[in-house]
């Protein structure tokens, strides 16, 4: 026996009349929340090369040299925990809230 | 008695987000005996315990499974505090339940959504999908991540939610509670969901019970297991009654997630009616020492986490069992006796999640 009134019936003229819940996606882009942990950033002139980020980063996506006075990420490896910002002595480190663009590896021998 | 044959079922297959191999043995189209065969996925991360110290680690913890991950890493950090004797601020503890709640709501929308798939119910799971979409930007709007939050920490949780924000959530849960309802209506009395569903896939009370299933396969067959009622974090302050349903089908599975939707949703508006103000977190000196288990509820069932220090700052064993791993031998279980077609329907019921299993 069919039943007379089908329950997706409801949802169905909803759908018919309502907006898209999708967007279209490179023309329209969606801003990230405040909170959204994107990519880290450093402020490379107060940087002291301490490297204790290196030492804390979950990943091993930091390589800091104190004597070249080099600080390096591999944004593909990075997993933005947030955890280098937390720890950074000099807060010279930031969590920005957009994600890195797609890219090719070329730092990774 | 028929002849017999076997076949292969995954690693790789449509309805499988996740790699996990079982040779059906058949006779005719039902099947005898389903042998499992898991590891396509191992990562050794139980094993990294020794490389990463243990502050470090509750970022691994939360990489064992995608989908509930916020309970994995608190899982992780629970076992620690409890082995150092750390008593975290009554706010973090609140912090963690409505994050728990959070995530059991957005694994559940996708368990909805992954089952209407495998039984071929395109746009219901496009629905249920779109549900989750908003319980997902209230996840990265308070926690940062959509999926792997990163906000647990020995010793507390690493960021506050405003007052004005937890208000907020629970009117768009409210709201969202009405589209829920709606949506379950279809998974509840659907002619040719009923179909696909009810009778499918019986675990009888014993076979649960003998076999150690967790979680809402368990309860779904009538087990009153449920892990929240041992009152870790904020659960004790919170009034809730496990569900379970007596049938043990497919039906009565799918019906125990959908009422702990709205059981989720309950939690999280007594939870923020009853936060209280304070720290979010504590300094943690030391390094743990000594042993200790934690056992938690996750969307999938009861997780079990093992740990041991030696009073250095890496720890020297964790072991975690996942519920997918205690509902393994359950799924076989259903799976004797039932159609070939029927298969892929029945492992989607017990809420298979691989990378949790194998770590």
């Amino acid at each position: 026996m069919q039943k007379v009134n089908p329950p997706m019936l409801k949802i169905i003229l909803k759908n018919l009349f309502q907006k898209a819940p999708t967007r279209m996606y490179p023309i329209e882009k969606r801003e990230p929340f405040a909170a959204t942990r994107g990519h880290v950033d450093n402020d490379i002139d107060q940087c002291i090369y301490c490297g204790i980020c290196q030492k804390k980063c979950p990943a091993g996506a930091i390589a800091v040299d104190r004597a070249e006075k080099s600080w390096v990420i591999d944004p593909l490896r990075c997993v933005a925990c947030n955890y280098c910002v937390e720890v950074c002595p000099k807060k010279c480190l930031s969590m920005e809230k957009n994600y890195i663009t797609p890219m090719t590896c070329t730092w990774r021998k | 008695m028929g002849e017999r044959s076997i076949v292969p079922f995954g690693p790789q297959h449509p309805v499988l987000p996740e790699p996990i191999h079982l040779d059906l043995v058949l006779e005719d189209e039902k099947v005898v005996e389903a042998i499992p065969s898991i590891g396509f996925v191992h990562r050794g991360l139980e094993k990294l315990v020794e490389k990463r110290d243990f502050h470090e680690y509750t970022f691994v913890a939360e990489r064992i499974c995608g989908i509930c991950s916020f309970i994995h890493g608190m899982g992780y950090c629970q076992l620690i505090e409890k082995i150092m004797g750390l008593e975290i601020p009554r706010r973090a503890q609140y912090l963690r339940t409505i994050w728990s709640e959070f995530s059991r709501l957005h694994s559940h929308l996708l368990w909805l959504g992954l089952l209407a798939d495998a039984f071929g119910f395109e746009s219901l799971f496009m629905q249920s999908w779109r549900l989750r979409e908003k319980i997902l930007d209230i996840l990265e709007e308070t926690t940062g991540g959509r999926v792997i939050f990163g906000v647990n920490k020995v010793g507390g949780v690493r960021r506050d939610i405003s007052a004005d924000t937890l208000q907020r959530v629970v009117i768009v849960l409210k709201e969202m509670e009405t589209e829920i309802k709606d949506l379950c209506k279809v998974f509840i009395n659907d002619y040719s969901v009923e179909k696909r569903l009810k009778g499918v896939g019986v675990l009888s009370f014993e076979d649960a019970h003998r076999l150690g299933a967790v979680g809402p396969t368990g309860r779904g067959s009538g087990l009153q297991s449920d892990m929240r009622k041992l009152g870790y974090a904020a659960y004790n302050d919170l009034d809730f009654e496990p569900i379970f349903e007596k049938d043990g089908d497919s039906y009565a599975r799918c019906i125990v997630r959908i009422k702990e939707i709205y059981q989720s949703i309950s939690l999280i508006e007594q939870a923020v009616t009853k936060i209280p103000l304070g720290e979010i977190d504590m300094k943690v000196t030391g390094n743990p020492n000594g042993e200790h288990f934690e056992r938690l509820e996750q969307p999938r069932g009861e997780v079990f986490y093992y740990g041991r220090g030696n009073g250095s700052k890496f720890l020297e064993r964790v072991r975690v069992r996942t519920p997918t791993f205690a509902n393994v031998p359950a799924l076989l279980k259903i799976l004797q006796g039932c159609e070939l077609t029927d298969v892929p329907v029945l492992v989607l019921t017990i809420d298979p999640c691989i990378s949790c299993t194998e770590r």
